[in-house]
This record gives C-alpha cells, structure tokens and sequence, in this order.
C-alpha cells in the first residue's frame, strides 16, 4: 500500500507530507527550547548574583563558528543532490557529520573542565541551566549525527532507487540540523556572554 | 528530473493485490503493526486497561474515605507491610493512590483512549485515507506510550512505592520527598509526551495532506475538526512540560535547585542545595499545558458525541459552523488561561484579572457548542440506542461541570473553593460523566466498523443506566462537601476536622456508589467480548450513516476502501427534502 | 521541489555568503562583549545579533523566505504561544502580592501592593 504525497506534493497545499511533518516536530521543538529560555529568565531575575565570565568565550565562539559551517555544508550537501552531484554531495554531508563531531570532543572538554573545578549542575542555579540547555542541545546534536551517519550509510541506498524521496530526507535532515544551530546561535551570547 | 513515482489512485487499481504482496506474519499484524486501525485498537485496549486500574485505585481511596483506619476487605492482606500493614491503609500509600489514580486516568488513559485509540481508528477513515500520513512513527508512538506505562506500573514495586505528590506534582515537595517514585513519574512522563508528540505530528499532516477528493475543510465531520485542534494542543503545550520534568528530574538526581528556594527546612534541618530556585516556575509550566490538557481531553468527546447525535437525530448538526469557529477557538484560548489554576499563589491583580477575563472568555464557545448539540435535538424524532443514550447524558454533565467551572474561574469564590473537593466534583464532572460516557459511546457506535458486528442493546442498557445513576451518586456530593469546606487529599476524607463532621456521612453513599459503578461496568465487559463472537453481525453502514468510514467495510482491510473514496457534500445531510433516503452520505454522487 | 536545478545553482554562493555573514556576526556579538557594555545595553545588542543571525539562518538556510502558507500558519501560532511561554510567567512573578519572596528580585516591585 502506497500513502500519497511522500515524495510527491499535494496540490492544494504545496507540500510533502515530510515536509509538514518536519515543520511541526520543530514547531514543538521551539516550545520545549522556549521554555527552558523562559526558565532561564526568571531564573536569572531572581537571583540575587547572576556570574559573569565564568564560561570560556574562546570554545564557545569557536562551537558557534562549527556549527555556522556546519550549516553551509549541510545545506550545500542538498544543492549537490539537486544538481545530481553525488560525489560532492557525500563529501558535504560527511564534512557536516564531522563538524558536528567535533561540537561535540569541544564540548566534552568544556564540561570536564567545569567537573573538575567542582562546578557541577548543582553548585548553582546558572551551571544546573547551562548544563540542561547545552545537554539538551548536546543530545540533539547525537540525534542529528545519527542520522546523519544513517544517511551515509546504509540509507544512501534509496537514492539509487528513488532519488526524488532521498533528496527530501536530505532537505528534511537539512530543516532539523539548521535548527539546532539556530538555537545554538542563541544559547552562546545567553550563557556565554550575559 | 522526472521520477516514476506511483500517483496516489493507483493504490485503489491494485487494491485487491495487496493482501497477495504483504502477507505479513502474525507479529507485524497484530503487534508491531503500522496499520492506523490496528494500532487505534491497541491503543483503546491498553488504555481501557489502564482506565480499569486506575478505577481500581479510586476505588481503594474509596474504601478509606468512608472507613478511615479500617482493615480493606479482600485485597488488603496482600497489599504488604509498606502499604497496608494489616490491611490498614498507611497514609503514604493514600498519596501514592491519588497521585497515581490522577496521572494514570488522565495520561495513560483517556488521552490514549480519545485520541490514540478514536483518532487513530476513526479519523483516517472519514477523512477518506489508506492510513495515516507516518505509519512508522504511528506505530512508534503507541510503544512511546506502552514503555511509558510500564514504568508508571513499575513504579509501585519498590517498598517506598509510587510518586505521592498528586498528579500536578507540585513542586518542593515532589522534589524533597525522598522516594524513588517521583523519579518514575517523570521518566514515565517524559516517555508520555513524547508519544503525544509523535502522534500528533502524524494527525496534523494526516489531515491537511491525505483528505479525499472533494473533502474540504468545510466539510470535514466534527471529528476530524475536534483531532486537529487537539492536535495542535499536544504538540504546542506538551514541550513546556517535557522542558519542566527534565528540569524537576534535575533536581531529582542531579542535585540542582530549579525549582528549590533559597533556606528549605525540612524535619528541622536545612536542606543541603544551592538554592534561589523558583517554585512557582513549575506550576507555570505544568498549568501552561495542563490546562491545554483538560480541552484534549474533551474536545475528543464532542467530537464523538456530535457525531452521535447527528446519526440518531436524523437531522444535521445545529450549527456545524460555529461549531467549528468555536473549537478553533476554544483551542487557542486554552492556552492563555492557565493561570486560574494559581490564583492562591500570591498573584497580584493585575495578572489575576488578566486570568480571569480570559477564563471567562473561553466559557463562551463551550457554551456555544453545547447551545448547538442541544439545538441539534429539537424536534428530531430520536433514536434511542445505547450510543445515543451515552452521548444524550454527556450533554448535562459537560454541563454541570463546565457550570460549576465558573466559579472557579472567578478569584473571589475560587479563594474559597481551590482545594476542596468542590474542585474536584467540578472536573470530574467534565472528565467522568462527561468524557469517559462519551467515549462509551463511541466504543458502542464504532464497535460495528471495527468488528463487523453490534454490541448488544439490553446489556448496553443496562449499563448505561446504572452507570448514571451511580457516577452522580458519587460526584454530586463532593459540591456539599466541597462547599463545606472539606479539603481534597486528605487521607481520613476530613474526619478530623470540625468543619467537615455535618458531610462525612457522604463519604459512605459515594463509597457504595462506587462499588456499584464498577458492578455496572461488568455489564460492559460482558459485552464487549461476547459482542466479539455472538453479536450481530452487520454490513458497511447498520447505523445509516453519512460519513466516509461507512462506506469502507466492516472492518475496513489494510489500505481501507476497496475504491477510492470521493466527497460530495457536507458530513451530516440527513432527511435531505426530496431525497429517497433519510441520510444522504458524503460518498454517494448527486443524483441527475 | 521548491527550485529546479538552475535555482539551486544560483543559490550556492548565496549559502556561502549567508555563512561568511554569519561568521562575521560571531566576531562582532564576541568583540562587543568586549567593550564590557552595561548590563542591560549588553543584553539588548546581543540579541538583535543573535536574532538578526537566527533570522538569516531561518530565512536562506530554512527557505523560509519562501514556504508554504500551512507552514507559515504553524511558525505563526507557535511564535504567539512562544510570546506568550516567555513573558507571562515573568509577569505573573514580577506582580505577586503579599510578602515578596527574597528570591525574586525585591527592587522590581511595582509600588503599591
Ligand atoms: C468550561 C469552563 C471551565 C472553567 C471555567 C474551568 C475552570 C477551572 C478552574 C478555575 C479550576 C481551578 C480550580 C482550583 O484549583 O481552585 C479548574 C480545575 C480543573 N478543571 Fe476546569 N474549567 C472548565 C472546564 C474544564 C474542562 C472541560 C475540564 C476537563 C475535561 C476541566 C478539568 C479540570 C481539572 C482536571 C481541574 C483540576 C486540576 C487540579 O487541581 O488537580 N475543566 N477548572
Ligand atoms: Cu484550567
């Protein structure tokens, strides 16, 4: 059985149902990061010192300036698709999983840092937000490298077989990861620089 | 570049292949099915079961609340000693009851019931769909949910037991209190919402992508219009509770204070956490869903019952416009009145009347649509079968309990009410008479599609009646006694309060009347399954009906209609003038 | 789907400016920091920074600039109850009655309670 409109868009609409489908998921995705800013607003209004510099600027721009490329290259790995570039296109996309990959090696050091320190989640209510938004952020970045890395491998096959519903699961992937730069793009100056 | 993709009416011209090509094992039939039907059946199982054992658990609450410090007859020896040593209900056990009762009949119940088990089943069939727009993640939400419930289960093993701190788990004391239990419920929650997420992504796309041809927004059964916005309620409010029970299991394991203040004393010590946390915080969160929460919980049931009583009206729907301008806006209300649940937390005036206006408003279209379900019946010659009874008896009780809502939603008298069983007659009476008879009567109106066969009349009769007249027994009283001032969670029901002596006696008339309400629900078991094998057997359409489900079979095969499906006109054309039948369904062409 | 081949072959130095832009956006949030602005003032240009950069990754990246009216209506309501997420648990907290709890910020109270 066959439901219409995977790869193919619905007239009225102008859509795919991934497409909507991916849309949605981070509408809500907008709604659970909103509300841990909120958390962190009356967090920070409420306390009576809110530290400064306590965070390392130098990593933290240095995630930003990965993840920002890791944005181009992911974008860049669909265009290839779209101009039938397949060698370039698996080059893109391995370079975004790599991007990622290193987000993350920075990230651990960043945290091993603070543990060492003794400056646990617990030692203050701006370490116990910073831990959750960048683990949480953290956890989407595994998220998004899973399925990358599924998409390298054995889910590469379903170009060869249907090149038009690969693409949209690259566009799709492509929609997930530039949200999760976006809302790295807030949580630098957030936690990093106020 | 042009790709031989199969255009969707192809489906239909090999649809009578498709049996030979996916003859599926007995496993990815019945278990891990991605089939919409099948998996809205196992969702309406398992959350009737669950709405079983959370009756189950009232119905211990029950029993100490008319006979505090009495020995519970029957299971109270095998409860165990950190339970009830002797049969006699510890106090701790009476909070993990509660707590438990309410998360478990309203999360792992009726929401799976109303929208995973009827959405699922239901909606892609009237909107004209072979299945839902993800079956993959369809069948992946319904094992979110079952994981999700077999941890709230396991959480009652370990001697210290289940979460104890109601099911708001309002926060320090779902944070200090030191059990593992509060640690089960957020993880249980956290694997909840993360179905509800999943699953209403798929209706959202379902029912914009996959409608038949001819299906326009206009026309779409009050159903499908009451999905959608319930829809959006999961997928937009649910993430701000996700958000808080990952920061409440923070402080749960990881010792941080989010939603700790500064200077906690507990038994006389002072708590050992860094502190300025904001208790506050986490009944914002929870309310900004939790209120959301109570319209998915009953805007399903309207859906259900207009559906209902246009079927045995014979007459369309009163209304059906406003009826769908209100549910649009009642959804979006719903998330900007959460705080008239907190108007005893120091609000100041400003915010409290912001919260009041806005409660007031949203009563409005709750009216309107009960003002049009009412309509709707007026000079109709009624048919009164058992789902029509159930879905007639929603009616008032949606009425007296969105009534007594008022009140509530008004800070001077809710001053008064917050906390007393007065609250907790009020939702109840949304909750239990309200959507749980409506999703009765959807099961006894639906039971025909999904077996091929009716449920017996006498024996629906029969439950339907007594089980009227025993939920009332048992909620009615709780406006005395809530008016009286009686406190809700109290585990003697008050019985050591002044105040309370002239009302305690209800306790014992809610206590038989709730054995009685799960002596008539026996009525319904019996039937169900006898319904299964014995009942009789019926075609496409035995309730002459005018929507899409009615013309796939009884039960619909995978892939749903034998022909593809095309719309004609709007959802409840019933005693068309001049037409030879009464009911004129959405399938069938105009006539030249 | 959304841009035949062409298109998508004259979006491709548009990708990599938006990044280049993006990376200058970087320096400057980091450099302003720098300067040890007040607090509020701070605040203020690191957030039009970090909107103005979040906007560009929606807009290009996300094709935002050109979608589909379904998923403009979705972004539209989610974008009113974000609104509504991040202010009014602030509000409700900042006028609260009674004695003001010492964790919030004591000094912010309207007068007049
Ligand atoms: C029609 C208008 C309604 C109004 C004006 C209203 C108002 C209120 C208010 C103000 C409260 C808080 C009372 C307090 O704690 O002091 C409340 C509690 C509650 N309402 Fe409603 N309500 C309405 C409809 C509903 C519906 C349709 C449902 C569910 C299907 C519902 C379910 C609940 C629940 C579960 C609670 C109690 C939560 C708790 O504290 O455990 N209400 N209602
Ligand atoms: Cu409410």
């Amino acid at each position: 059985m066959n439901i219409p409109y995977t790869v193919e868009e619905r007239p009225d609409s102008g859509l795919a149902n991934g497409k909507l489908g991916i849309w949605l998921f981070l509408a809500s995705e907008v709604m659970l990061f909103g509300a841990l800013f909120s958390t962190y607003i009356i967090l920070r209004t409420g306390a009576t010192e809110w530290p400064h510099g306590e965070l390392s600027v130098p990593l933290g721009a240095l995630n930003t300036v990965l993840l920002i490329s890791s944005s181009v290259t992911m974008v860049m790995a669909w265009a290839m698709l779209k101009l039938h570039n397949w060698g370039r296109h698996r080059l893109y996309l391995l370079a975004t999983f790599a991007l990622a990959g290193i987000f993350l090696v920075n990230k651990y050091f960043e945290y091993s840092d603070h543990l060492a320190r003794g400056e646990g989640p617990s030692h203050s209510t701006f370490l116990a937000i910073y831990f959750t938004l960048t683990g949480l952020h953290g956890l989407h970045i595994v998220g998004g490298m899973v399925v990358m890395a599924y998409l390298l491998g054995p889910g590469a096959k379903l170009w060869k077989q249907n090149p038009d519903q690969f693409t949209n699961r690259i566009e799709y992937t492509g929609l997930y990861w530039h949200f999760v730069d976006l809302v790295w793009i807030f949580l630098f100056p957030v936690l990093y620089l106020l | 570049m042009e790709q031989p993709t199969t255009p969707p009416s192809v489906v239909y011209e090999h649809a009578h292949h498709i049996d030979a090509h996916e003859e599926l094992g007995w496993w990815r039939k019945y278990v891990f099915s991605t089939d919409h039907k099948v998996i809205g059946i196992q969702y309406a199982i398992t959350g009737l079961l669950f709405l079983l054992f959370g009756f189950g658990l009232m119905m211990l609450m029950r029993w100490q609340l008319a006979y505090p410090g009495k020995p519970i007859p029957l299971i109270g020896p095998w409860l165990g000693q950190s339970r009830a040593p002797m049969g006699i209900m510890l106090p701790e056990f009476y909070n993990q009851l509660g707590a438990m009762h309410g998360t478990i009949m309203v999360f792992l119940g009726v929401v799976p019931l109303a929208v995973g088990g009827f959405g699922n089943f239901v909606m892609p069939l009237q909107i004209g769909a072979p299945d839902m727009a993800f079956p993959k993640i369809n069948m992946m939400s319904y094992w979110v949910y079952y994981i999700g419930g077999v941890i709230m289960l396991a959480s009652f093993f370990p001697t210290t037991g289940a979460a104890q701190s109601g099911w708001t788990s309002y926060t320090p004391l779902s944070v200090i209190t030191a059990t593992s239990g509060q640690t089960f419920w957020l993880v249980g929650m956290i694997f909840l919402i993360t179905s509800s997420l999943l699953g209403s992504i798929n209706f959202i796309t379902t029912i914009v992508q996959l409608r038949a041809k001819g299906l326009s927004y206009m026309r779409l059964p009050f159903f499908v219009w009451a999905q959608f916005v319930t829809s959006f309620l999961l997928l937009l409010a649910f993430p701000p509770l996700e958000a808080a029970g990952i920061l409440q299991l923070m402080d749960k394991v990881a010792g941080t204070s989010f939603f700790l203040p500064s200077g906690l004393v507990i038994s006389g010590k002072p708590l050992a956490v860094a502190g300025q946390g904001n208790p506050l915080l986490w009944q914002h969160l929870f309310w900004f869903l939790a209120h959301p929460e109570v319209y998915v919980l009953i805007l399903p049931a309207m859906g259900i019952v207009s559906e209902i009583i246009a079927n045995n009206t014979r007459k369309p729907l009163w209304g059906y416009k406003a009826l769908v301008y209100s549910v649009v806006f009642l959804g979006f209300m719903s998330f900007i009145v959460w705080a008239h649940h907190m108007f005893m937390t120091g609000m100041g005036t400003t915010m409290s009347a912001f919260f009041q206006t806005t409660t007031m408003i949203i009563s409005i279209p709750s009216v309107v649509i009960l003002t049009a379900l009412l309509l709707s019946l007026w000079g109709a010659s009624i048919r009164f079968t058992t789902p029509m009874l159930f879905a007639l008896a929603f009616l008032p009780m949606f009425g007296i309990g969105g009534l007594t809502g008022l009140p509530l939603g008004l800070a001077p008298s809710d001053i008064h009410l917050h906390d007393t069983y007065y609250v907790i007659g009020h939702f109840h009476y949304v909750v239990a008479p309200g959507t749980i008879f409506a999703l009765f009567a959807g099961i006894y109106h639906w039971f025909p599609k999904a077996t091929g066969r009716k449920m017996n009349e006498l024996l629906g009769k029969l439950h339907f009646w007594g089980s009227l007249v025993c939920i009332n027994l048992v909620f009615m009283p709780m406006f005395i006694q809530g008016l009286a001032g009686m406190n809700r969670r109290m585990y003697d029901g008050g019985a050591q309060y002044a105040h309370n002596q002239g009302v305690l006696h209800w306790n014992v008339v809610q206590g038989y009347a709730a054995w009685g309400l799960g002596l008539f629900q026996i009525f319904f078991i019996i039937n169900f399954f006898m319904s299964l094998k014995w009942g009789k057997a019926v075609d496409k359409n035995p309730w002459e009906a005018t929507t899409l489900e009615w013309l796939a079979p009884s039960p619909p095969g995978h892939g749903n209609f034998l022909t593809e499906p095309i719309v004609y006109r709007a959802p409840y054309e019933y005693s068309v003038p001049g037409a030879a039948k009464d009911f004129s369904p959405q399938f069938e062409p105009e006539k030249a | 789907m959304h841009s035949d081949p062409a298109g998508v072959r004259a979006s491709l130095r548009k990708y990599v400016m938006i990044g280049a832009a993006l990376l200058v956006f970087t320096v400057i949030t980091v450099a302003a920091n720098r300067l040890h602005l007040a607090v509020p003032f701070a605040i203020t240009v690191a957030l039009i920074i970090a909107v103005t950069k979040g906007s560009m990754v929606a807009a290009v990246f996300m094709h935002l600039s050109n979608e589909k009216k379904w998923i403009y209506g979705a972004l539209l309501l989610t974008a009113i109850f974000f609104a509504v997420l991040m202010s009014v648990p602030f509000f409700t907290i900042m006028d609260s009655i009674g004695t003001p709890q010492p964790a919030i910020g004591v000094g912010e109270h309207p007068a007049g309670h």
